[in-house]
């Protein structure tokens, strides 16, 4: 009985899990991104790029021509050094154009585990692609 | 022994004609399952209007217990006065950029500057039954630069560039932008408009911004 019953627990677990994973995918506003490349190695949290918070104030020319961020999840090397060298995210972040770089919590506000990407996107949650 | 053969085979058959016989009948007489309730409501792609746009607290990718998150902008928030599509961010950026609802930056620090729009319509035409596909230069201009586009993902010229659906699913060509921050593919007359037996308009249905269209 013992055995069956942790068994049961056991399943529920997974599939609460299975669910929550889910609907992570789901939920993320979206275009979303997830930078995790090296936040969470470096002890802190997954950052989480908002573009629609973004897109009401620039337009996309501004980032991804003047500030040269490649339009591809993975292939912008980002790290503090360069944003505090005003590089990428420092080109505004900066106490100049946007908020400085001291409000760490602001951007580091991902879930722990998190995976680099792009979410919200018209992806199903099921096992194809869309 | 011959004998005994033929009964023992006669009874494992009678067994298991019995049990079949049993079986079948538990299964027809079993009540059929209940019909869940509200079966429309649960598609886990098609949410609720009001699951959409959640605040970043339950979005599922932020973590509450982080102090910065409470201070981020939800949202619906900044979404409540935008016109609404079906997808993506339920946003029209496009229409509420023409309307001016929205004012982003063309510059990152001179808020006057004003973009190069170019306006011209290149229409694709379809092998399906599909309309055929315009792409309004313009839209896409008050957002990007020439280069964001050409040459790397689409090469200026025409007839050069091939481009179907599965590679824009893939993410390539179209799919660089729509189906990840641009309006997604579900959005299929936006692309494909224009009517193959030339009565379509041409322009997308958004008629977005003020005026200035092309004599087609």
């Amino acid at each position: 009985m013992k055995r069956t019953g942790r068994g049961f627990w056991r399943l529920m677990m997974a599939l609460a899990l299975a669910l929550s994973l889910g609907m992570d995918a789901a939920m993320a506003e979206y275009a979303d991104v997830v930078l995790n490349s090296q936040a969470e190695a470096q002890g802190v949290r997954p950052v989480i790029y908002p573009h629609w918070f973004h897109r009401i104030r620039f337009r996309c020319k501004v980032c991804h021509n003047e500030l040269g961020f490649q339009m591809k999840v993975g292939a912008n090397n980002i790290d503090m050094n360069k944003i505090l060298d005003g590089k990428f995210c420092g080109m505004c972040h900066n106490g100049d154009v946007a908020w400085g770089t001291e409000f760490c919590d602001r951007c580091h506000s991902g879930l722990p585990g998190l995976k680099t990407g792009i979410r919200g996107g018209s992806k199903s949650t099921g096992p194809g692609e869309y | 022994m011959k004998l005994m053969k033929r009964l023992m085979a006669g009874t494992v058959a009678g067994v298991l004609l019995a049990t079949l016989y049993v079986s079948a009948t538990r299964a027809a007489d079993a009540p059929a399952p209940a019909p869940a309730a509200g079966v429309n409501t649960f598609n886990r792609l098609m949410k609720p209007k009001s699951e959409r746009n959640p605040p970043p607290m339950q979005d599922g990718i932020h973590d509450p217990s982080n102090e910065g998150t409470g201070l981020l902008q939800p949202p619906k928030e900044a979404f409540k006065e935008l016109p609404e599509i079906s997808s993506g961010n339920y946003v029209d950026w496009v229409q509420a950029l023409g309307k001016q609802l929205i004012k982003p930056r063309y510059d990152r620090k001179n808020p006057n500057e004003e973009p190069v729009v170019l306006d011209l319509d290149i229409v694709r035409e379809v092998k399906g039954t599909m309309p055929d596909v315009v792409y309004p230069h313009d839209r896409h201009t008050m957002w990007l630069d020439c280069s964001n586009c050409h040459p790397d993902i689409f090469i200026p010229e025409k007839g050069k560039n091939q481009i179907s659906m599965a590679m824009i699913l893939m993410g390539q060509k179209c799919g660089v932008c729509h189906g990840k921050v641009a309006f997604p593919v579900a959005e299929c007359r936006k692309c494909h408009s224009k009517k193959k037996d030339g009565s379509g308009g041409g322009k997308p249905a958004a008629q977005a911004e003020p005026a200035k269209k092309p004599a087609k």
